[in-house]
């Protein structure tokens, strides 16, 4: 496992994201992301793996140009991400394909015409070739049979994967997951673990996951980062390197340790005192 | 409190309501900029004309009808002190080309039909709908704003013209069916008092403006709404208010502009 103060020659030289140095906060009083270097490999799934407001879903945001990074940059396939070119953005966005926590599915469309919008925005193919893609794209995910539906009649984890199914029509080189497995039942889960790894081998493309569910990312990604509370990468490594290291804080997280490095209780006076008594 | 503080307050407050200002202009003219692109794709727009048109209608309809009424009674109750009841077509028509079609069919555009778009914007960003649209490469502004602008610039004169046409069948029923005024009366009386331009022309360029008006406010707060449920109720509440007041505004305006000079 690496540290994260080290260097990350050790990672694939064939970078297709670089994020160099970042630093960000939505307020300048408050810095969610702190000096945050990460390489991410060409063709693998690299998780970014951290407790609740560690910054994660931000760092993505980040990648995708929705927020500018007050300092540091970001790499995309040789590309700088610079938020304020609109042009660059939708670019550069027209490459990626990101899966939101909770889906975002349109609700006023079927299931069909959710997966279809980002083909019949960005190509002029004729209806049949869309019909037949969309198809192939839900079979992929195992709803070919749940076209026809209302957003409203599919349960949350059907809902995942239609926004999986969506966000892999175009074939994106760059498919970002944010918390793929936040809410969903055991089978849901492992079903979509599966469907992350098959889509990225199957496709070649490069994945990013964030999420806090260390085991179903350990099963399913090549290379992993953790972040701390304070927005720092903690450490970096493979699912292997990650498991086996003795960092307190790493081992704290990837065993769901309640108090350690990352304190249970959010600082407060101490307890005697708040409540009055004498000890 | 010393003069400075009043000063610096002062100041504070009126920086604040430049900055929104600006912010809504900068809002409108980026929305004017994504017009073309819209109108290219054409079926967006008549789905919203649909949606925010067609729903309306009832409200309207049965609005107008009550309106027509209640100016054929009010109406034939004045006019006919002064000998002039057979002018009560006139009457009629002249109030809600002019006034009451535009103007009150703008405030139930805003109570329906705005509210409903603020809301389903609002919801959208609150399900990072638009978000999600924008990291497909999709401009919201493009996509989902401008077809709805258009739709609701659109609708507006129409529903203005259906709730002026209820209601001046509204006065014909109590005029006529009701009171028992002549019927030609009402109706030549109408048809010589009323012009084209100056009247039923100037009333659809109100309600042009209270669509233009109505519509921008009810997108912009749903566009700029707090991405929470209390978010969303607040800016559906600040549509109403807002888009009430600037119609009674530019009423006001419109109405000195184009009534001030007499003929």
């Amino acid at each position: 496992m690496l540290r994260a103060q080290s260097r990350q020659d050790a990672v694939s030289q064939d970078d297709f994201i670089t994020v160099d140095r970042v630093t960000f906060g939505y307020e300048p009083s408050r810095t969610i992301l702190n000096d945050v270097s990460a390489r991410f490999a060409r063709g693998k799934v690299t998780a970014i793996m951290g407790g609740s407001g560690c910054g994660k879903t931000t760092l993505l945001r980040l990648i995708g140009g929705v927020y500018a990074a007050d300092r540091g940059s970001i790499i995309f396939d040789g590309e700088r991400v610079d938020a304020r070119d609109k042009n660059l953005l939708f670019r550069l966005r027209r490459r990626l394909g990101m899966l939101f926590q909770f889906g975002a599915l349109f609700t006023d469309l079927t299931v069909f015409e959710n997966v279809a919008f980002p083909l019949r925005e960005h190509t002029n193919l004729p209806e049949s070739m869309i019909r037949d893609i969309v198809l192939m794209k839900l079979n992929a995910v195992g709803l070919r049979g749940a076209a026809p539906l209302r957003i409203s009649e599919v349960s949350g984890g059907m809902a995942r994967r239609i926004a999986l199914a969506r966000a892999i029509a175009l074939d994106p080189d760059l498919i970002m997951y944010d918390e793929p497995f936040a809410g969903l039942d055991p089978i849901s889960m492992g079903v979509t673990a599966n469907l992350i790894r098959k889509l990225n081998d199957a496709t070649g493309a490069t994945s990013l996951i964030v999420s806090h569910d260390v085991q179903e990312c350990f099963m399913i990604c090549d290379y992993a980062y953790l972040l701390s509370s304070a927005g720092r990468v903690v450490a970096h490594g493979t699912p292997r390197e990650l498991q086996a290291s003795d960092d307190p804080e790493v081992r704290q997280f990837i065993r769901g340790e309640p108090d350690g490095p990352v304190r249970f209780h959010y600082p407060a006076r101490p307890v005697a005192e708040e409540f009055g008594v004498r000890v | 409190m010393s003069p400075l503080d009043l000063l610096q307050a002062l100041g504070a407050r009126a920086l604040k309501v430049f900055r929104a200002l600006g912010h809504h202009a900068f809002f409108f003219a980026e929305l004017i900029a994504h017009l073309p692109q819209a109108l290219r794709r054409f079926y967006l727009v008549v789905v919203q004309i649909h949606a925010i048109g067609n729903y309306s209608l009832v409200i309207i309809a049965a609005s107008g009808l009550a309106v027509g009424f209640v100016l054929g009674l009010q109406g034939y109750y004045t006019l006919s002190r002064y000998g002039a009841a057979e002018s009560l077509g006139l009457l009629v028509a002249l109030s809600l080309v002019r006034e009451l079609g535009p103007v009150v069919t703008a405030l139930l555009f805003a109570g329906r039909a705005g509210t409903s778009l603020t809301a389903e914007i609002g919801l959208m960003k609150a399900g990072e709908q638009l978000a999600a649209m924008e990291m497909m490469a999709i401009d919201p502004k493009s996509r989902v704003l401008a077809p709805r602008f258009i739709g609701g610039i659109i609708a507006m004169p129409l529903l203005a013209a259906m709730f002026s046409a209820v209601g001046i069948f509204g006065g014909y029923v109590v005029g006529v069916l009701l009171i028992g005024i002549d019927a030609g009366q009402f109706w030549s009386q109408m048809q010589d008092g009323v012009d084209v331009f100056d009247d039923v022309g100037n009333g659809i360029v109100k309600s042009f403006v209270f669509g233009v008006a109505c519509t921008f406010v009810a997108l912009y707060q749903g566009y700029e709404t707090q991405a929470t449920p209390e978010g969303v109720a607040q800016a559906t509440t600040r549509t109403v208010v807002i888009s009430s007041l600037a119609v009674l505004l530019l009423d006001f305006v419109l109405t000195a502009v184009m009534f001030s000079t007499p003929r």
